[in-house]
């Protein structure tokens, strides 16, 4: 049975309006809900399931992060992972954390934990990089499954069915391996409040990036952040007529 | 010396209707019954914590009150925090509110969430099944619940708010172990069964009957229960009966209200089919029938004889629930209605830029706020280990019952035709509303019960100052304590109780208009028991508008605190909570001065015992008396 490596993000929750700071270093992170990232709970989703139908016997949840991870930690121990891994990352550094940071920890946590899966979101939702597991199965030269929307185990293989442009690719890949989750992979539980009670009890590491060797300095500036440009306001025009004069005018029909 | 007199002889003589009446509200606190035992309740003016029992005689008791109880601590707010996210997923995703109220049942597979949830044992310890919440932790969750959906609401209330609240507060250890586990992992519905055709707000008055058996290991129970709410689900059952219960002192027998955990599979209990109601249709509603049930005599609860005592625990204690809850509907139904207001554009302007509608959003914030505010400060007290928050429970069940209507009307108004149509949800939201007035407790019944529970205390604390003159030597630190409050009060140097060193600086205003409330109620309430003597218990009319002044006068009180801790804390809401606050003590003053003046105007008084009268003759006609202006 497998041990399964999952990475989970804590992002500014999908409902919540994004403001940009007005220095624009940033968008604002302060006093605003995050969860965590949609993609990562699928990811945690299949773990689960994995776990339930035997397929995995211990799934381990990582967070990179400020101490606020440890949150996103606990939903993913309520809804059924095993233990966590808290790496604190926090201020400045993890400001400009990048994809390629994350993937070296998750590749030396994969190493240490003897994973035999590492499952992660597609992209997070903030910064849509969808790099991570690319690159993480590339530091450790273990086969790669993006995009998963269906995984099975055969004969000691994951065949893993792949969402690609206009229709589906399934691939068998050895064990270990990276799997990222798509949108249709799964529909995630939600905690049940038993659950978050019992996943108190469950144990979260807390260790540093300096501890798994990962060096984490920028190698990037973020000079600017800014708001996309606002939608020019639409007209009603009174009749069909008007309106192919306009799109004439717009050079839209000839 | 005469004033006195007559006190002490109306204190004798109100205590045992109070008793009376009390045991027909299902809302009594534990009034003494019979004899000596009300001899002794009278005889000795207790003490209370409570606010609005010390407002009765005058007196300014903040120990409740001021500074606002916060008592999570740091884990309690996580796991609180953690709850909260899961439970609101599951109302926006899971459960559909309209296709319950259309089906007249919560859809199983809701239901079944709702049992993985944990909904259903938010109080239960945790080692018997239970998430071991305090109230206040169950005030959020019933918070998000109320915001949701109404008739899941008293779905999970019938269950675990009186259901079993009933185990939770008398049960013995094997009772608990018994039967928590069952009512929480084991998925078995629980009920509180207490009304019957014949008894309503007068519980007292029940018939079901439990009779020992001949060999004493059983009581046998017999009667009907109507209106049970999961009264069609439930497997186990607080249910209240008469049991025969001899008096040792007298050697005779009579009848107290005994409770009883009744299992459906004891066998001869039937239920009838699910109620046609107006509102909350997705819970189960029904008659419950009891025939010749044996009921192990070790599912006594609270002990023989003490049923009553045991109902009126069960739902003081459950009704600060009720205000959460509605807090939670007043939250959910003014988004609706602000939505609306701010995206509707008539006269070429947004609706929200008239003063009519801004009036309307400005009071429903305010009212939410009120009863959000006292839902957690009793829940707060409650924790904090009161045992003095009847009255406060009482007025924030009735209090949120009529906001709440206020608030989800008020927002129909806004949306106009669209508020009216069922498919904009509120609607549903009105008609689930009724019931709350109606309910556990009518509101009618609940007024006259703060009134007249208030008047005894008050009229305690007088015999106590009766009694002192007897000896005045021995009490003259009372006496004078007393002689000096009614001097100031006769020559007009009257410096009200103040409050000002409890609130913000900024409301220090507002809490001298709430001090000056609290120092008239006191007057007035004397006036009243010096004027009416044991006849102030008939003068309904009176004791409404004494109910109302200790409402809007315990609610200044709240929300001076609840503004003050937002302001000294800095929240980015304190401005508006400051303003509301000011509003709400600004006119809610000027209500307790109308409501004290009116029981004490002649004026009033002519008008009360003209209502009277038409009232009276509108009965004996069997409807109107007038016909219409053509007259056929």
């Amino acid at each position: 049975m497998a041990r399964v490596l999952v990475g989970v993000k804590r992002v500014i929750d999908y409902a919540v309006k994004i403001r940009v700071k007005p220095d624009k270093t940033g968008v604002v992170t302060d006093g605003v809900k995050h969860s965590m990232n949609p993609f990562d709970e699928i990811a945690v989703e299949e773990a689960v399931r994995l776990k339930e139908k035997k397929i995995a016997q211990e799934i381990v949840a990582v967070s990179c992060g400020p101490a606020q991870s440890q949150e996103t930690l606990r939903t993913a121990l309520a809804m059924g992972v095993d233990r966590g891994i808290h790496v604190e990352v926090s201020g400045p550094e993890y400001d400009t954390l990048q994809p390629i940071h994350v993937s070296k920890i998750l590749a030396k946590l994969a190493q240490d934990e003897k994973a035999d899966i590492v499952i992660v979101g597609k992209q997070a939702i903030d910064d849509d990089s969808n790099q991570t597991a690319q690159m993480t199965a590339a530091l450790l030269d273990w086969p790669q499954a993006t995009f998963a929307s269906k995984i099975e185990k055969q004969n000691g293989e994951l065949q893993v069915t792949r969402e690609i442009d206009g229709g589906l690719e399934t691939i068998k890949v050895k064990l270990p391996a990276v799997v990222s989750a798509d949108l249709r992979l799964n529909e995630p539980r939600y905690a049940t409040l038993p659950n978050i009670m019992k996943a108190k009890k469950k144990p979260i590491k807390k260790v540093s990036p300096k501890d798994l060797g990962v060096d984490t300095a920028a190698r990037i500036e973020v000079l600017s952040v800014e708001d996309p440009p606002t939608r020019q306001a639409g007209v009603i025009l009174p009749d069909v007529d008007q309106l192919i004069v306009k799109l004439k005018e717009g050079g839209h029909v000839q | 010396m005469l004033r006195f007199g007559r006190v002490l002889n109306l204190s004798r003589n109100v205590v045992p209707f109070v008793e009376v009446n009390s045991r027909g509200l299902a809302t009594a606190p534990q009034v003494a019954r019979k004899g000596e035992e009300v001899e002794k309740a009278t005889s000795e003016a207790k003490e209370s914590q409570s606010f609005t029992m010390n407002l009765f005689r005058g007196v300014m008791e903040t120990a409740q009150v001021f500074p606002f109880p916060q008592v999570l601590n740091e884990d309690q707010k996580d796991t609180l925090k953690m709850f909260v996210d899961p439970t609101a997923k599951f109302f926006e995703e899971v459960n559909d509110p309209a296709k319950n109220d259309t089906l007249e049942a919560v859809e199983p597979q809701s239901l079944e969430g709702l049992w993985e949830l944990g909904a259903f044992g938010l109080q239960v310890s945790q080692d018997l099944g239970g998430l071991g919440l305090n109230n206040t932790q169950y005030a959020r969750l019933v918070e998000i619940v109320g915001a949701h959906d109404l008739g899941v609401g008293i779905t999970l209330g019938a269950h675990q708010s009186i259901g079993f609240k009933g185990i939770l507060l008398f049960g013995t250890p094997e009772q608990k172990a018994k039967y928590l586990p069952r009512v929480t992992t084991g998925k078995e519905f629980a009920a509180f069964c207490l009304t019957e055709p014949s008894s309503g707000s007068d519980a007292g008055s029940i018939r079901s009957r439990a009779v020992l058996s001949a060999d004493g290991k059983h009581y046998i129970l017999n009667g009907s229960k109507i209106w049970i709410s999961n009264g069609g689900l439930a497997e186990i059952m607080t249910v209240f009966a008469q049991t025969p219960v001899l008096d040792e002192k007298t050697g005779k027998e009579h009848d107290k209200v005994t409770a009883f955990i009744v299992e459906r599979s004891f066998g001869g209990v039937t239920s009838g089919p699910p109620e046609k109601k107006m509102g909350i249709k997705a819970s189960n509603t029904a008659e419950v029938y009891y025939e010749d049930v044996k009921i192990p005599v070790e599912n006594v609860l609270g002990g023989v004889g003490q049923g009553f005592k045991v109902a009126m625990n069960i739902l003081n204690n459950g009704r600060f629930g009720m205000a959460a809850c509605l807090a939670g509907t007043m939250r959910a139904v003014t988004r609706k209605a602000v939505d609306h207001a701010t995206t509707r554009l008539q006269f070429g302007r947004r609706i929200d830029s008239f003063g009519t509608i801004q009036e309307k959003l400005a009071r429903m914030s305010t009212l939410q706020y009120v009863t959000e505010s006292m839902a957690y400060m009793i829940s707060g007290n409650m924790d904090s280990g009161s045992t003095d928050f009847h009255l406060e429970a009482a007025i924030s069940k009735v209090f949120a019952s009529e906001a709440a209507w206020t608030v989800t009307d008020e927002a129909i108004q806004i949306l106009g035709g669209m508020g009216f149509m069922k498919e904009c949800g509120l609607e549903r939201v009105m008609r689930d509303l009724r019931i709350f007035r109606i309910f556990e407790g009518t509101n009618d019944i609940l007024r006259l019960f703060v009134a007249l529970t208030g008047i005894q205390f008050a009229g305690a604390h007088l015999r106590e100052l009766q009694k002192a003159f007897k000896n005045p030597a021995a009490n003259l630190g009372l006496i004078f304590g007393e002689a000096t409050k009614r001097a100031i009060r006769s020559v007009g140097l009257s410096s009200p109780p103040s409050l000002s060193q409890h609130v913000h600086p900024n409301l220090v205003p507002a809490a001298a208009l709430a001090a000056k409330s609290i120092e008239s109620f006191g007057q007035a309430v004397e006036a009243t028991l010096l004027k009416y003597g044991r006849g102030v218990v008939e003068e309904q009319f009176v004791l409404n508008r004494l109910a109302n002044a200790a409402i809007d006068t315990y609610t200044m009180a709240v929300v001076l605190s609840r503004a003050t801790m937002a302001l000294q804390s800095g929240l980015p809401s304190a401005h508006i909570q400051e303003l509301m606050t000011k509003v709400w003590c600004s006119e809610a003053s000027g209500r307790v001065a109308e409501n004290l003046g009116a029981i004490r105007s002649s004026q009033t008084l002519e008008n009360f015992s003209n209502l009277s009268a038409i009232a009276k003759n509108v009965c004996e006609n069997g409807g109107l008396i007038h016909i219409n202006p053509l007259n056929f």
